[in-house]
């Protein structure tokens, strides 16, 4: 507790020293809004510095405030920035520590083990082939081409739990920095020095590879025209004020100072100096999810998407199926079938095998009997009798899939009944697995087994169709397992016996008929679909094609993330447009308090629009950009967070957010702007 | 409540004469058979083969920009050459001089803007050549190519994939055979019934009924008793030396309703007569002033529905039309009150009965003709200057503070509140491209209009479309206000001084026309200035629509689904409403402040 309040304090502190380097020009000029409030800062300092020489159309002290606090508004705007970052730096600085150079022992080809060279692992080109052993480091991301090791990723992920890694299949990418801790592995590096999975993570979480998104340019744009109308505004209104004290023989009321602070309140300022806090507040949203985007544009897709393609397992139901019923057939006793299953399925160490046992003890009372004492023999399973069993007390007792039964009944001459295929057809429909029972060539019945629908999935899915996100239950499972699964998940649709080809194509049919279409994927065969795929989530633990597919990658390797991303990529949209709007309704507030300050002067008349009732002219232009100033820093932690997010359909959610952003936007200052008046009139500042 | 029930009355006309025309408009412009194909489908072919225009030819945006700005470009310099040259030239029995430059550029600008900004009468300073060649053509192309551009834009937003919007030439004659003609045509013969004078006879000169003196310097001397036949005018039993008995005056003829009626429908507003449809034998009774006032809003309503209709989503535009119509009821509600509860200055006024009875409208009635009162002239004025028409049937000079302010805003807004014929409707879908941008974002995606994603690009040329009026109005009138020279073209001293001349930029800059009266602009300054500021905000806006139209056509649409935002609903609307009122208010709100704001709060002071 006392570590984590220290590491906060020592982040603050950093962020408060980067507030600073900021200052620079060159990191200014990336953000068009605050270079004007910057260049604003600056001209008010030179006229405050005027008016000690007697130059100028304000007093000093005035200038000098409107000064102060301009450059109090560019600071905030930078701190901002720097503890949106801060967080992503602390977990570049830990990635850092992995990638510390290491000796690499190359090989000169995979068949000559003889040769063994150590070299730095900086040192290595992409092609080259390394063997690494136990205790030893991975020195580079690649490919293992044989061998196969536990290995410890918990560099990157984070997951303590050590991770396989073998030659062949999808399980063969190793990364850079992760250690191996048992057996040996030969690995051909993929990827050249620099561009490696850690080098790139670095990178996304210290943001300094972060490039603006379309989405953010055309925000920009928007606010860019927005301050080139109130440049328009302020400037013409110098002139407007010179003619109208021209006309009424008075000298013009209206101080270039004022003006100046009238522009930086009329500017979208709150918008402008938060959005690029957002913008890495989302990725490190995002990263804290133990998801690694390689775009920003990756996260704005997925607040786009609305066709979801899940796995089954794992996402829709638990990973394994388990025993649901025992459906007796040709006249047996039910209590004997359970019997039977149970004993058949003692040895059985998977969870399926498992789930009979415990069915069998909690739904019939049976005591299974100790494996030790009892003679038992059992027969495991084997892909050549697709059966297993056990030999007990002169029973022979088989189980497995309706065919593999049937050939081993009809061989010993008994039958397998109509009934008995009737059952297994009935359990197939209802999206079951049927797993037949036999004793002595005799069948007793069947296993009903059924995948277990994970709990509140269905009620995510329905949330999820709320906002107008279709899910597709994706499985290689046969269409009528699937139609039986599919609907008591309630998914929208399903695609059965999935190839990665049919994939592809269900993904390029939504596309073509305009919808986003997101997927996970772990398999090099499914690197075709990810690269379509409009948001693609690799698996880490998948293999070195998928990842680079994908556009995104899941440290956890967890099926459901799909969920949470596309929840993250609508946050960041959101709190962008809320904080857009709230920006932009403040200004009525703004006006208020500024044109009548200004002009009371000129037209008295024009009192009557003080309806803040702002104590004087020069206390209602410091109170509003005062206001101004600190809206950026009471509005940190609700860009770092994200505006609250909840599936409803998008008229409702866009209700909301106007409600609360909107209205808000136009209340809030209001009552601040009079409370900071009320403040500097007590302080005796204005 | 009889004068609400006018207000009513003629809304409700125009929505039900909107919704047939701009399903004939969508018809048209579609190529499909409409009720008057068999007429004039073979005049337009004949056309084509006169001018060798390949109508089935397909150009992309940039083409089609390219023949919009050199159509304009030959209108202008035709325009221009013709007023610097009529003195020369033919056509001009009356022998009127050559226009200098300065006022040659500025009306050139003008009618090529479809603004119809004049800083100069029209009886006295151009040629009949001019005038039929010059300003009539120009009123009817110029109406035409807002049309045309609206039309490749509807075309862009309903493309997939494609880059063709449609043929500019084809267009420009589709609606002008098809479109302006038959509606004049029907328009002009009404008010020739009605009693506007339309011949090819010279001025004429009529006797009066009743006799009036003038003094020496020919002001009308009030309460005098006119005897003809001793040659004496007596006022209180004085005679008045020097008096002159008049007994004829002057009476101006010509083809007027044929022009009037495309002032009126083509958004256009450059009056026959210097004042306008306030002139009586322009706008001689409250028939002519229904029709009129009709026919100001008739087609910019009318596009909306053809833009529903032609981008197969009706209810979109419905909503736009809602938007629009909306705003318009407010700014009417606001000039109607304003004007039937007069100031304080003249309620209090001993001289003056404010009060409405069945005998006069009561109320601010300076600057009203009697036979219209306020009903039918605050609406008209809140038309005027939502469709940036600028034809007027009453002084806008004489208008309320607030009234006056309600005009200039209308215009300020950008001219979207209707608007010009076509460039009205174009301007306010870049305003629901900036909203869907805004409220898109805050249901979590990344916006989309009409399925099409906006990206940079779009939002680049969005913003140039809606923020070009606030632009050139701020700018023009910024700088203007920096001229000492400027105080000589005011006919007002004081925040009204000022009014006149936010006025004249807010008009040229929304491409309206209508003026406060007693602003002096032809000068050297005003003429290339207002004259600029209409040529900027006419052609940026075109620019930035046809970007938009030609990268919109390339996209494929996003499927519709709970989680899209909705355009066609009530929240849009309002928020469309909001975002348009939030860019005008923010922008023009500190200016308006130092004019009618100014003005208001020491009426009711």
């Amino acid at each position: 507790m006392r570590q984590k309040a220290l590491d906060k304090r020592k982040m603050l502190l950093r962020a408060i020293k980067d507030s600073f380097v900021k200052l620079s020009p060159k990191t200014q000029k990336n953000n068009p809004v605050m270079l004007l409030v910057y260049i604003s800062a600056i001209l008010t300092s030179v006229l405050w510095v005027a008016s000690l020489f007697g130059v100028g159309d304000a007093s000093s002290g005035y200038t000098l405030a409107i000064a102060i606090i301009l450059w109090f508004t560019v600071l905030f705007a930078n701190f901002a920035e720097a503890i949106a970052e801060g967080r992503g730096k602390a977990q570049a600085d830990s990635l850092r520590a992995a990638k510390k150079d290491v000796s690499a022992y190359r090989l000169a080809s995979l068949e000559d083990r003889e040769h063994v060279q150590e070299v730095v692992s900086s040192s290595l080109q992409k092609g080259d082939i390394v063997l690494v052993k136990a205790g030893q480091t991975i020195p580079a991301d690649g490919e293992v081409i044989d061998g196969a090791a536990s290995v410890d990723e918990s560099a990157i992920t984070g997951e303590s739990a050590p991770v396989i890694r073998e030659s062949g299949g999808d399980r063969s990418a190793v990364t850079g920095g992760t250690q191996v801790l048992s057996d040996w592995i030969v690995v051909k590096v993929t990827n050249q020095q620099g561009e490696s999975f850690l080098d790139k993570m670095i990178a996304m979480v210290e943001g300094a590879a972060r490039k603006k998104t379309p989405n953010e340019i055309a925000l920009q744009i928007f606010l860019l025209a927005l301050s080139i109308i109130f440049i328009l505004v302020t400037m013409s209104l110098y002139t407007f004020s010179n003619f109208a004290a021209n006309q009424a023989g008075i000298a013009n009321p209206t101080s270039i100072t004022t003006l100046v602070a009238l522009l930086v309140c009329l500017a979208p300022t709150t918008i402008g100096a938060l959005l690029s806090a957002i913008g890495i507040a989302g990725m490190s949203r995002l990263n804290r999810a133990n998801v690694l985007a390689m775009s920003g544009r990756a996260i704005e897709a997925a607040g786009d998407v609305d066709i979801l393609m899940l796995d089954k397992t794992g996402t829709i139901t638990l990973g394994n199926r388990q025993a649901h019923a025992f459906v007796p057939v040709d006249g047996a006793n039910e209590q004997e079938l359970a019997r039977a299953a149970q004993l058949s399925s003692l040895a059985d160490e998977t969870p399926e095998g498992r789930s009979v046992v415990i069915l069998a003890k909690e739904k019939y009372h049976l005591q299974a009997p100790s494996m030790e004492s009892s003679h038992m023999v059992f027969v495991p399973f084997s892909a050549k009798t697709r059966m297993s069993g056990v030999d007990y007390a002169g029973n022979e007792i088989r189980k497995g899939a309706a065919d593999a039964i049937k050939a081993y009944v009809q061989q010993g001459g008994g039958s397998f009944s109509q009934e008995c295929e009737q059952v297994v057809q009935n359990i197939a429909n209802q999206g079951g697995t049927p797993l037949v029972v036999a004793q002595n060539h005799r069948v007793l019945g069947v296993i009903h087994l059924k995948d277990i629908i994970k709990q509140g999935v269905k009620e995510k899915f329905a949330d999820l169709r709320k906002m107008g996100i279709k899910t597709i239950m994706i499985t290689g499972d046969n269409p009528l397992t699937a139609a039986a699964i599919a609907a008591e998940a309630g998914v929208d649709d399903f695609l059965a016996e999935a190839t990665p080809e049919g994939k592809l194509k269900m993904i390029r049919e939504f596309q073509s008929k305009g919808h986003l279409v997101a997927m996970t994927g772990d398999g090099t065969n499914d690197a075709p679909a990810l690269a379509q795929a409009d948001v693609a989530v690799a698996m880490n633990s998948g293999t070195q094609a998928a990842k680079e597919a994908g556009n995104m990658v899941d440290l956890d390797s967890s099926p459901t993330k799909l969920i949470d991303i596309v929840r993250i990529g609508k946050q960041l949209l959101m709190t962008r447009g809320s904080l857009t709007t709230f920006s932009i309704a403040n200004d009525l507030a703004k006006y208020f308090a500024i044109i009548p300050a200004l002009f009371m002067g000129l037209y008295p008349q024009l009192s009557a629009l003080n309806i803040m009732g702002l104590h004087s002219a020069q206390s209602a232009v410091l109170s509003a950009i005062i206001y101004n100033a600190l809206i950026i820093i009471a509005l940190i932690p609700l860009a770092l967070k994200g505006v609250k997010y909840r599936e409803v359909s998008a008229g409702r959610l866009l209700k909301q957010n106007l409600l609360i952003y909107g209205v808000g936007g136009l209340i809030a200052p209001f009552v601040c702007i009079k409370l900071i008046d009320i403040i500097l009139v007590a302080l005796h500042l204005a | 409540m009889n004068q609400a029930m006018q207000y009513i009355f003629y809304l409700a006309v125009l929505v039900a004469l909107a919704i047939p025309l701009g399903a004939y408009i969508g018809k048209v412009m579609n190529g499909e058979k409409t009720v008057l194909s068999r007429v004039l489908c073979p005049c337009e072919k004949g056309i084509y083969k006169i001018l060798h225009i390949k109508a089935g030819e397909q150009m992309d945006w940039k083409t089609y920009t390219k023949s919009v700005l050199l159509f304009s470009l030959c209108g202008f310099v035709l325009l221009f050459l013709l007023q610097v040259f009529q003195g020369v030239l033919p056509g001009n029995p009356q022998g009127v001089d050559g226009v200098s430059w300065h006022l040659a550029f500025n009306t050139a600008s003008s009618f090529v803007t479809n603004t119809n900004w004049q800083a100069y009468s029209g009886e006295s300073t151009l040629s009949y050549l001019t005038q039929a060649l010059g300003i009539t053509v120009q009123n009817f192309v110029s109406a035409a190519t807002g049309i045309a551009v609206l039309f490749a834009l509807i075309r862009g937003l309903i493309g997939v994939k494609t880059k063709g919007l449609g043929n500019f030439w084809a267009d420009m004659v589709r609606i002008v055979v098809h479109i302006l003609l038959p509606l004049n045509l029907v328009l002009a013969i009404c008010l020739v019934g009605g009693g506007v004078v339309q011949n090819l006879s010279p001025a004429k000169t009529v006797e009066l009924l009743e006799p009036i003196a003038v003094d020496a310097q020919g002001n009308i001397l009030q309460d005098a008793v006119v005897d003809v036949e001793n040659n004496t005018v007596t006022v209180n039993g004085q005679i008045v030396e020097g008096a002159e008995i008049v007994t004829e005056q002057f009476v101006p003829m010509g083809p007027a309703a044929s022009q009037i009626a495309i002032k009126q429908t083509g958004t256009n507003g450059g009056g026959y007569n210097g004042t306008n449809s306030a002139h009586p034998l322009e706008n001689p009774n409250a028939f002519t002033n229904l029709l009129q006032m009709l026919s100001l809003l008739l087609i910019p309503a009318a596009l909306c529905f053809a833009f529903g209709r032609n981008i197969q989503n009706k209810k979109q535009g419905v909503a736009i039309f809602m938007a629009m119509f909306l705003l318009l009821v407010v700014a009417m509600g606001v000039m109607a009150v304003s004007e039937q509860f007069a100031p304080t200055a003249l309620n209090t006024n001993p001289e003056v009965d404010t009060n409405s009875s069945l005998y006069q409208a009561g109320g601010n009635m300076e600057g009203k003709e009697a036979r219209f009162g306020i009903a039918s002239s605050a609406t008209w004025s809140a038309w005027t200057t939502a469709g940036s028409n600028g034809s007027v049937n009453s002084m806008h000079d004489s208008l309320t503070p607030m009234g006056g302010m309600i005009s200039m805003l209308l215009m300020q807004l950008g001219e979207v509140v209707f608007g010009g014929a076509g460039s009205g409707l174009y301007g306010m879908l870049a305003f629901a491209i900036l909203t869907v941008f805004i409220a898109g974002l805050m249901v979590g995606r990344t916006p989309e209009f009409l399925g099409k994603k906006i990206a940079p690009y779009e939002m680049k040329w969005a913003v140039v479309v809606a923020l070009a009026a606030p632009v050139a109005i701020l700018a023009g009138s910024g700088i203007a206000a920096a001229l000492p020279q400027i105080q000589a073209s005011l006919h007002n001293s004081g925040a009204h001084g000022f009014s006149e001349l936010l006025y004249a930029f807010s008009s040229a800059g929304a491409n309206n026309g209508s003026a406060f009266a007693g602003f002096e602009a032809n000068t050297v300054f005003l003429n290339l200035a207002l004259g600029l500021v209409m040529l900027f905000a006419r052609f940026m806006p075109i620019l930035g629509t046809m970007a938009i139209a030609g990268s919109m056509s390339q996209k494929t649409p996003t499927a519709v689904t709970a989680g899209t935002l909705s355009t066609t609903n009530g929240m849009f609307v309002f928020l469309l409403i909001l975002i348009v009122l939030l860019v005008g208010a923010l922008s023009f709100f500190p200016a308006l402040a130092l004019g009618p704001l100014a003005e208001f709060f020491a009426g009711i002071a």
